[in-house]
């Protein structure tokens, strides 16, 4: 089994008297979508934020790539090579399609304190922004401002900027949220594509979308992680049935 | 695929007319022998040139700072503080010498301001929102105080210049001539916001206002960009603010107020927040409402309160919005 790329081992995270985070460890290995489920309040969102640097924890670790992360800041870890999408596509109003992924070549380059050269010309942005436009179908849309991009397209537009980064890993905050079926279709055919190159830790709530994409799943209930297995095994587990599943499905 | 780059004409065009306005008006103005109007264009160039370098901070980089008079004042004592060593032989602290050339003054009030700003901005951009904009004042308002309190520079009467500084053989006397000086550094400044607005650090500026979480998940530190930024903006704020000395021959805390904070911020939202031209234009309308409304009723500046909020209810894009409409790109 190839070495996991990211490492989450024994990590707590309480707010006063309520835990968040119960002792969770999981990982992520190379090529390999995990998705990450559980019920409302299960402390998703919470862990993402560990993970990505926007909450520390209290107790724990992170490592990613072979070291330890767990005190970095969100830029540092981005610059190591762990891209992020958000809950609600954040993204830049005013920048177009093609000036965001510019931006994105520019933090892997570590250029953005260039002061003189024009970036509209510049071969050495546009021409890998393009490309990554390109892989995620939106060269059409490139001089499209985001504000004006569907929803569906700003999701792949941040798909984009991943590429363009050459992250080494991604962790999705609900990518298929407010997403129509068509929409959840083409994503997750992007997605899956995408693995590959750049394993994906997943948290969602589009159940159909999980057991299409993910080669494993953990279940987080009241901040523990109850179950960690194959798609297969997940839906066969009585405690998961009882804790999540069957609740979403009746 | 077919690349096309639509070039904002009428937005050149505009730009090219308020930039134009002052040189016109003060040529005329002195063809004509009317001084007090080529000072009037000198007073336009310089405001102009001191809301630019806001506009760096808070048109690209969204912060709206509420102390940019401490490095117009900064620039001002600069000078005045260099011109009245000169005058009387003695050397600087430091021992730097002290040559009352322009150009060193210049450089000597950036740098002074730019250190200044470097300490404000580490300690203010840990905040953001109402948190900072208070920061920055009291940041100010400390300088202003200063300035008060310490009679070795005039205290609260402020100081005069006997004479403009000099700028190499240059008659600096001159209204025309000094129109001219200030008018050059307008334009450096323009062409200094212009560039960077481009770059590749005006990109991640622009990015660290619209969405800072956005820009650090690509592995960009906002804060940086924004600090940088910083020190530009009061670096250019505090050029305008040493030339402003040398415009009235005097320097006095009023230049610290937070007034003339406010004023500064007024000028930029007035003529167009984080367009190219627009701190100049609000300068140009604000000069213009303050000589000519002023002659007629000492509360001119109902009206030029009125004009802000027509300006502010009417889409936020300032006089440069009307000149020129915003299209789908950014200009």
């Amino acid at each position: 089994m190839a070495e996991p790329i990211l490492r989450v081992a024994g990590l707590r995270k309480s707010y006063g008297g309520l835990t968040v985070t119960d002792d969770v460890s999981l990982d992520l290995r190379p090529g390999e979508i995990h998705a990450l489920i559980g019920p409302n309040g299960a402390g998703k969102s919470t862990l993402i934020g560990q993970i990505c640097g926007s909450v520390m924890p209290d107790a724990g670790s992170v490592s990613f790539d072979g070291r330890d992360i767990t005190r970095w800041n969100t830029a540092e870890r981005a610059r190591a090579g762990l891209g992020r999408t958000f809950q609600i596509s954040t993204i830049l109003p005013e920048f177009t399609a093609l000036a965001h992924t510019m931006l994105a070549v520019q933090a892997r380059q570590g250029t953005s304190f260039r002061f003189f050269r024009p970036t509209a010309l510049d071969r050495s942005l546009r021409d890998p922004a393009m490309q990554a436009l390109a892989r995620v179908g939106l060269d059409g849309r490139a001089e499209i401002p985001a504000a004006s991009l569907s929803h569906g397209e700003r999701r792949r537009l941040e798909v984009a900027l991943v590429l363009a980064l050459g992250s080494k890993a991604l962790v999705m905050d609900e990518p298929m949220a407010g997403m129509g079926s068509e929409g959840s279709r083409e994503l997750t055919a992007l997605l899956s594509q995408l693995r590959h190159e750049t394993p994906i830790l997943m948290v969602e709530h589009d159940m159909d979308a999980v057991f299409a994409l993910a080669d494993r799943i953990s279940v987080l209930v009241y901040g523990r992680i109850v179950a960690t297995g194959t798609p297969d095994e997940i839906r066969s587990d009585r405690l998961v049935r009882e804790a999540y599943l069957g609740e979403a499905s009746a | 695929m077919p690349e096309r780059h639509a070039i904002p004409v009428r937005s050149l065009l505009a730009s090219l007319a308020i930039v134009l306005f002052p040189l016109a008006y003060a040529l005329l103005a002195n063809l004509s022998g009317e001084t007090f109007h080529v000072t009037l264009a000198t007073r336009i160039a310089i405001l102009g040139l001191a809301a630019t370098g806001l506009n760096l901070a808070l048109g690209l980089g969204g912060l709206v700072s509420l102390g940019h008079a401490a490095f117009f004042g900064i620039g001002g004592y600069v000078a005045g503080i260099v011109a009245s060593h000169a005058m009387g032989g003695e050397p600087l602290p430091f021992g730097l010498p002290a040559s009352a050339q322009m150009a060193s003054v210049w450089a000597l009030a950036m740098l002074a301001a730019g250190l200044f700003a470097l300490v404000v901005g580490a300690i203010s951009l840990r905040t953001s929102g109402v948190a900072f904009i208070m920061i920055t004042l009291a940041f100010a308002q400390l300088v202003f105080y200063l300035a008060i309190a310490w009679p070795g520079y005039g205290g609260e009467d402020g100081m005069a210049l006997i004479l403009r500084n000099p700028f190499f053989g240059l008659a600096t006397m001159r209204p025309m001539t000094f129109f001219l000086i200030a008018f050059g550094a307008l334009l450096a400044g323009l062409a200094a916001f212009a560039i960077i607005k481009a770059s590749r650090f005006g990109a991640a500026l622009q990015a660290a206002r619209q969405n800072p979480d956005r820009l650090a998940a690509l592995g960009v530190r906002p804060d940086r960009i924004q600090l940088v930024a910083f020190v530009i903006s009061g670096a250019i704020t505090a050029l305008a603010g040493a030339l402003y000395a040398d415009l009235n021959r005097f320097v006095s805390p009023s230049m610290l107020s937070w007034h003339m904070s406010g004023e500064l911020i007024v000028l930029v939202v007035l003529g167009g927040v984080g367009r190219l031209a627009g701190p100049l234009a609000g300068a140009t309308l604000y000069v213009l409402l303050e000589h000519f409304l002023g002659g007629v009723t000492e509360r001119w500046q109902f009206f030029l309160g009125l004009a802000l909020l027509l300006v502010v209810l009417m889409g936020r894009g300032g006089l440069m919005s009307l000149l020129a409409p915003k299209g789908a790109g950014h200009g």
